[in-house]
């Protein structure tokens, strides 16, 4: 399993891990990690373990902020690796979403 | 036991020993099967011919024609469907029962017949011959599917490229390469000109692949060249691509892409990359390329609040070229895994030597790279060129010209707020195109209009100053300025007043337009040599060389020109 989702004790906060690849292959388990959520307030989607992003990765980040709020969503994607960072950095993500 | 009537088979027995025959058809009877009998090869494969049974039990000895030679022939007979045949045999050498099976046979049973050995071994056959059938007919689905999709795409493909080279992606100064199915990757690239004899083209990416990725592309395009003939700026054509694909698209899809302008009178090309790998500016004297980094998020994502338009502007003149191209190509990986990436590139764009090849020469360095060429990297060059050697853009007019108006005048004021986001040229020349006597004369109207619009608001309402614009340097400052400006601009005004009046068989159009600015020393300014290798200075001389008549009054505030026709025939 390469997607995990943890929430934190005051049910504010859903952690998303991606471990491998992020790519098409992971759209099912990804938005089945948020899907259900309703409590939530700000979402982390934790790179640290992700060595590849696609443009489809990019789609479902997009999925990810539109079901938490869209313009208003709170969305950090932490532990970026370099190359993810310059994959994120083409598209200019850093506007929409916290990179940290 | 009796079969079931689903289950309920054709079964052909061939055995010369006709004791042998009765005793097995008997059996087999019994087990629900329908029974053909053969009293030798020759008749068994005659018999499967007219009667196609699913099934075969075959003595291997018999007269006229033995069991392996009918089973050969019933074998190629049968094609790709499985007929299964079991050889009934006395045979016990090892030898003698592979022969068998060689020969096309898929079982064997001894002589004497056990009867639940027997019904066995039919149904264990069977089931392989229902799933030899279901591949079978799996595969022609897929087959069939193929063929529907290959040509639902040639076709969706033949009406893309109707609209796609609609525009001028053959003019001289083009050069590009992409794979026929491009669309399909999600690959787009559109150029199309302008009213006022600039070029727009687009490089665009859909994320996906297939029949999702290909959708985006027609309403894009339709946006694209119906803004593009209306003379609407990049500004406002991204503004409607983005709210277009933003309100069509699903929020996981969208388009990276990259849009230029390429203003060849005043040598200018303006440019706007969301999303695109690095585009690169290269300089015909010499001076080390410029990338042009993707600063936007690309079209379809934002909302048309936070879509940001902000293009930039660079000098562009003889010798110079864009460079643009989709991630296929720093995204290209080799065996070990490893990209293709910016710094592989950009040592192709520094050894190029001659500019004809640069787009060749990416192609070999990537195959060099890769071992083998990919088919879905899209790369477009734009070079300059002398406007003279572009010709002229065309336009259609599909009415008549009877309702032509011939004698009336309008006047327009522009406030500040909508100085700030709107472009009012398309409208005011859409208005004009009403006179066909203009229409010869469009290019150069929608030019002449455009200086004194654009000289009104940058120098008179903003009060910028073009000598900014004498380096590169300088040069970017001007529009940074431009924009934040604008952005701030809180008052100010242009007026335009259009009089047209009937002149013999023709007529004559007198624009002027007044700004809010300062006014400048016209005599002095019209007096200086014209430009030729500046970065500035080059618009009233245009608008001196393309008009009947102009002058400059009130200070420099208000600009007048006119333009006369001679009667249509």
């Amino acid at each position: 399993m390469s997607v995990t989702s943890d929430r934190s004790p005051d049910e504010q906060q859903l952690t998303i891990k991606i471990k491998g690849r992020f790519d098409f292959s992971t759209h099912q388990d990804f938005r089945g990690a948020y899907e259900k959520e309703t409590k939530a307030k700000r979402y982390v989607v934790d790179l640290k373990e992700t060595n590849y992003l696609d443009s489809s990765a990019l789609g479902m980040l997009l999925l990810l902020r539109d079901h938490a709020g869209g313009e208003r969503a709170d969305v950090r994607l932490a532990n970026c690796n370099p190359d993810v960072v310059k994959i994120l950095a083409i598209s200019n993500f850093s506007k929409l979403f916290n990179i940290g | 036991m009796a079969v079931s009537a689903a289950e309920r088979l054709t079964v052909l027995i061939a055995d010369d020993n006709a004791s042998d025959r009765m005793l097995l058809s008997a059996i087999v009877s019994r087990q629900g099967h329908d029974v053909l009998a053969a009293s030798d090869g020759a008749e068994a494969v005659g018999l499967f011919e007219r009667r196609r049974p699913q099934l075969v039990l075959m003595d291997a000895m018999m007269p006229v024609m033995d069991g392996f030679e009918a089973a050969r022939r019933i074998k190629e007979l049968a094609g790709e469907s499985l007929v299964p045949i079991i050889f009934l045999t006395s045979l016990t050498e090892g030898e003698d029962l592979a022969r068998c099976l060689d020969a096309g046979g898929d079982d064997f049973v001894a002589k004497p017949y056990n009867q639940i050995v027997l019904a066995a071994k039919i149904n264990a056959m069977n089931r392989l011959r229902l799933l030899q059938e279901t591949v079978l007919q799996q595969r022609d689905m897929i087959t069939r599917h193929h063929k529907y999709l290959l040509n639902e795409q040639r076709v969706a493909k033949a009406v893309f490229d109707q609209v796609a080279h609609s525009g001028c992606l053959s003019a001289p100064n083009i050069r590009y390469l992409q794979s026929p199915y491009a669309l399909f990757n999600g690959d787009l690239l559109l150029a199309a000109w302008a009213p006022s004899g600039n070029m727009h083209l687009l490089l665009g990416d859909f994320t996906g692949h297939g029949l999702p990725a290909a959708v985006g592309a027609m309403p894009l395009a339709e946006v694209f060249y119906g803004m593009t003939a209306k003379g609407y700026g990049l500004p406002e054509t991204l503004r409607e691509m983005n709210a277009k694909l933003k309100r069509i698209l699903p929020v996981d899809m969208f388009c990276c892409a990259a849009l230029i302008c390429v203003n060849f009178k005043q040598q200018l090309v303006e440019v706007w990359n969301g999303g695109l790998p690095d585009a690169y500016l290269l300089h015909g004297d010499g001076r080390p390329h410029t990338p042009l980094v993707s600063t936007h998020v690309p079209l379809g994502v934002l909302s048309a609040g936070s879509f940001d338009d902000n293009t930039q502007v660079y000098p562009f003149g003889a010798g110079d070229r864009v460079f643009l191209l989709s991630d296929g190509v720093v995204d290209s990986t080799d065996e070990s895994g490893e990209l293709f990436g910016a710094r592989r590139l950009q040592n192709v764009l520094v050894t190029n030597r001659n500019p004809a090849l640069l787009i060749e020469e990416v192609q070999w360095a990537l195959a060099r790279f890769r071992g083998q060429a990919r088919d879905d990297v899209s790369m477009v060059e734009v070079a300059y060129t002398e406007p003279d050697l572009l010709g002229p853009p065309s336009v259609i007019y599909t009415d008549s010209g009877d309702s032509s108006p011939l004698d009336w005048g309008a006047s327009f004021e522009f406030r500040a707020s909508t100085l700030k986001r709107f472009n009012p040229l398309p409208y005011l020349l859409q208005l004009l195109q009403e006179v066909h006597g203009l229409r010869l004369q469009s290019s150069e109207l929608y030019i002449v209009l455009s200086e004194l619009y654009s000289n009104a608001l940058e120098h008179g309402v903003l009060g910028l100053n073009s000598a900014l614009k004498r380096d590169a340097e300088g040069f970017g400052l001007y529009y940074t300025l431009r924009a934040e400006r604008l952005d701030a601009l809180q008052d100010g005004f242009i007026r335009i007043d259009f009089q047209v009046t009937p002149a013999g068989s023709g007529g004559r159009l007198t624009i002027s337009v007044q700004d809010s600015g300062a006014g400048f020393d016209a005599c002095h300014v019209l007096s200086l040599p014209p430009a030729v290798n500046q970065l500035s200075g080059r618009g009233l001389s245009l608008v001196k060389q393309l008009s009947d008549r102009c002058q400059w009054t009130d200070g420099g505030r208000t600009a007048s020109v006119e333009f006369a026709w001679e009667g249509l025939a």
